[in-house]
């Protein structure tokens, strides 16, 4: 499209009586008084595409898509491939917690996953995220999109199951903790004769970086946000107010970085991943760093 | 509309643009400005001479005062402080007195048109007054019953933010449920999901909007792609501070299964 093009409006443009609101009535929302496609805009006259901005508007979306799509990629074959997921005391986070019915046919981690798939699908940063990268809805701002007519946004199926994100956080929360057993078991290392010793291997960092990660982001949920406060109007007038205010303020801190909390607990998820694998697939060595003496274990306490 | 002033008396800008025609100039930018009314209209080129830090407002005022005394273009501070003077340069909708020239690189024409998602009236001046409309469907403050009128710094910090807002409406122009969709009988808008936000928040305010919110302001309309947190000369955060916890409101009331069963059996 030539931006410098002139321009014409469709029919019937130029009308601009102020619509009126009438006071008693029901406080539904007033239209331009000018019929839709007759702006300069002109709505869904636009390819998707058009636009008048003269930057790089692409580059962020593209990127985005690149790196959702690549990330999503390794995620979906690393859950389905079944194995490489245990390497001593590390557990991959996609697996965790280990839970492998008998009559269960397939990978374990796609009895786990649905959770945080589910967690970040109806994350508010994600849905940004994807919204624009692979649904161009809108690709970058100003810029023209799809033609569709029934826009709905989040209001019907599936969308509207985006509201149920606080539902998915609470069990992100329940799957944070297992994770965090998961990191301290990383710490104990079996010895071939019996016992365990305390040591930092390679996956004990990998795990203790992404689940680091992944509480960040998940404190800060903007559910999260509204739970613990924001659904307050005045702090000072309720019980617990004090403590409340300050939970708020915490969370509100961490949700300002939640879009760098998003991709880098999705980075180190799967980097946690494929360090467990390559070690239990003996493409790498994991190497150790031991703390302490042997705790003998043959009083039947272990962890 | 009060808030509308057509400015188009040449000489007013003379002031702000010191290289005069018989000067040697040592800069010139090309300026694109779209010229025309409801009935069509096209990019007229102008060369304007430029003086360190002028912003994109000067070069109009130094075109009105130059080279076309009837280019209608609406402002009134020239200090990112009245929103009157939104339009999209280079296809962006911001502030004309908020944009610098030397932002934009010595040899790119830069384009100025005005908003798209209103009607035009002229030249840069567009009708914004459905805005004024959606603000008086909106639930005004009314006092919490028996509020007893103190409260704390930290229980208003949160909505002081919102009262940052200048009325640009370069929000309002950028959502795409405005711009491209088209909804302006079903969506009120960012710049209103501030507002409401502003009161749903105070601490002494007794309304609850979230029926409205969600039934005739559209809030569910609104995908969360950020891009009136864009473009805000405020740099009001709308979409994280007002339109999420908004969201998470409505949330509260019609969506959230365990609420609901909740409210029905101990009615709170
Ligand atoms: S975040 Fe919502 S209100 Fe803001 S521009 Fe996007 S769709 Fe519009
Ligand atoms: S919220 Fe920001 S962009 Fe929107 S009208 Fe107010 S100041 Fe302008
Ligand atoms: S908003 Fe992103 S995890 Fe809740
Ligand atoms: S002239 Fe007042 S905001 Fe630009």
């Amino acid at each position: 499209m030539n931006p410098h093009s002139d321009r014409s409006w469709a029919g019937g443009a130029g009308t601009l009586a102020a619509p009126s609101a009438s006071p008693g009535a029901l406080p539904g929302l007033p239209s331009t008084g000018v019929p839709a496609g007759s702006f300069r805009g002109r709505g869904f006259g636009e390819r998707l595409g058009a636009t008048e901005r003269e930057d790089a508007w692409w580059a962020q979306p593209l990127a985005q898509a690149i790196g959702l799509g690549l990330l999503g990629l390794y995620a979906t074959w690393a859950a389905f491939q079944g194995n490489h997921y245990e390497f001593g005391n590390y557990l991959s986070p996609f697996y965790s917690p280990l839970f492998k019915p008998s009559w269960w046919p397939i990978s374990p981690a796609i009895l786990i996953l649905w959770a945080p798939l589910g967690f970040r699908a109806t994350c508010y940063y994600y849905r940004k995220a994807y919204y624009r990268a692979f649904f161009g809805d809108p690709a970058a701002c100003a810029v023209g999109e799809i033609k569709s007519k029934g826009y709905c946004g989040e209001l019907k199926f599936p969308f509207v199951l985006q509201n149920l994100h606080r539902y998915f956080m609470y069990l992100a929360l329940v799957i944070l903790v297992i994770l965090w057993y998961d990191v301290i078991r990383s710490f104990a290392f079996a010895q071939p004769n019996g016992g365990f010793r305390i040591g930092i291997g390679g996956g004990t960092l990998a795990l203790l970086f992404n689940t680091t990660l992944l509480s960040l982001y998940t404190f800060s949920c903007h559910s999260l946000r509204h739970l613990v406060g924001g659904k307050l109007d005045c702090f000072s007038c309720v019980a617990a107010g004090g403590p409340r205010l300050k939970a708020w303020s915490a969370v509100s801190v961490l949700n300002g970085h939640h879009m760098g909390f998003a991709w880098w607990s999705l980075f180190s998820v799967c980097f946690a991943d494929l360090y467990v694998r390559l070690c239990s697939m003996g493409v790498i060595h994991d190497g150790v760093i031991y703390l302490s003496s042997l705790f003998d274990t043959a009083g039947g306490t272990g962890l | 509309m009060t808030q509308t002033m057509v400015e188009s008396r040449p000489g007013t800008a003379t002031a702000q643009a010191p290289a005069g025609e018989g000067q040697a100039r040592s800069r010139e930018a090309v300026l694109r400005v779209f010229r025309g009314d409801a009935s069509g209209g096209s990019e007229v080129e102008y060369r304007v001479p430029v003086a360190p830090g002028m912003v994109v407002l000067d070069a109009i005022h130094w075109i009105q005062a130059h080279r076309a005394p009837d280019l209608a273009v609406r402002w009134n501070c020239k200090a990112a402080k009245c929103g009157s003077c939104s339009a999209e340069v280079n296809g962006k909708p911001s502030l004309m007195c908020k944009t610098r020239l030397d932002h934009f690189a010595q040899d790119r024409t830069i384009s100025v048109r005005p908003m798209k998602t209103f009607p035009i009236i002229k030249d840069l001046v567009t009708d914004v007054s459905w805005n004024y409309e959606v603000n008086k469907r909106i639930p005004p403050f009314k006092p919490r019953p028996g509020a007893d009128w103190r409260w704390q710094q930290s229980d208003v910090d949160r909505v002081q933010e919102f009262r940052k807002c200048i009325e640009c409406f370069l929000c309002q122009d950028v959502c795409h449920v405005l711009r491209t969709h088209e909804l302006k009988h079903q969506f009120a808008g960012p710049r209103f999901f501030v507002r409401i936000a502003g009161l749903e928040m105070h601490p002494m305010d007794g309304e609850d909007r979230s029926g409205f919110l969600k039934d005739h302001a559209g809030i569910g309309l609104c995908n969360i792609t950020k891009c009136c947190t864009e473009v805000c000369p405020e740099s009001i955060t709308i979409t994280d501070n007002a339109i999420i916890p908004l969201k998470e409101r409505v949330v509260d009331w019609f969506y959230d299964p365990l609420r609901m069963v909740w409210r029905k059996l101990t009615g709170r």
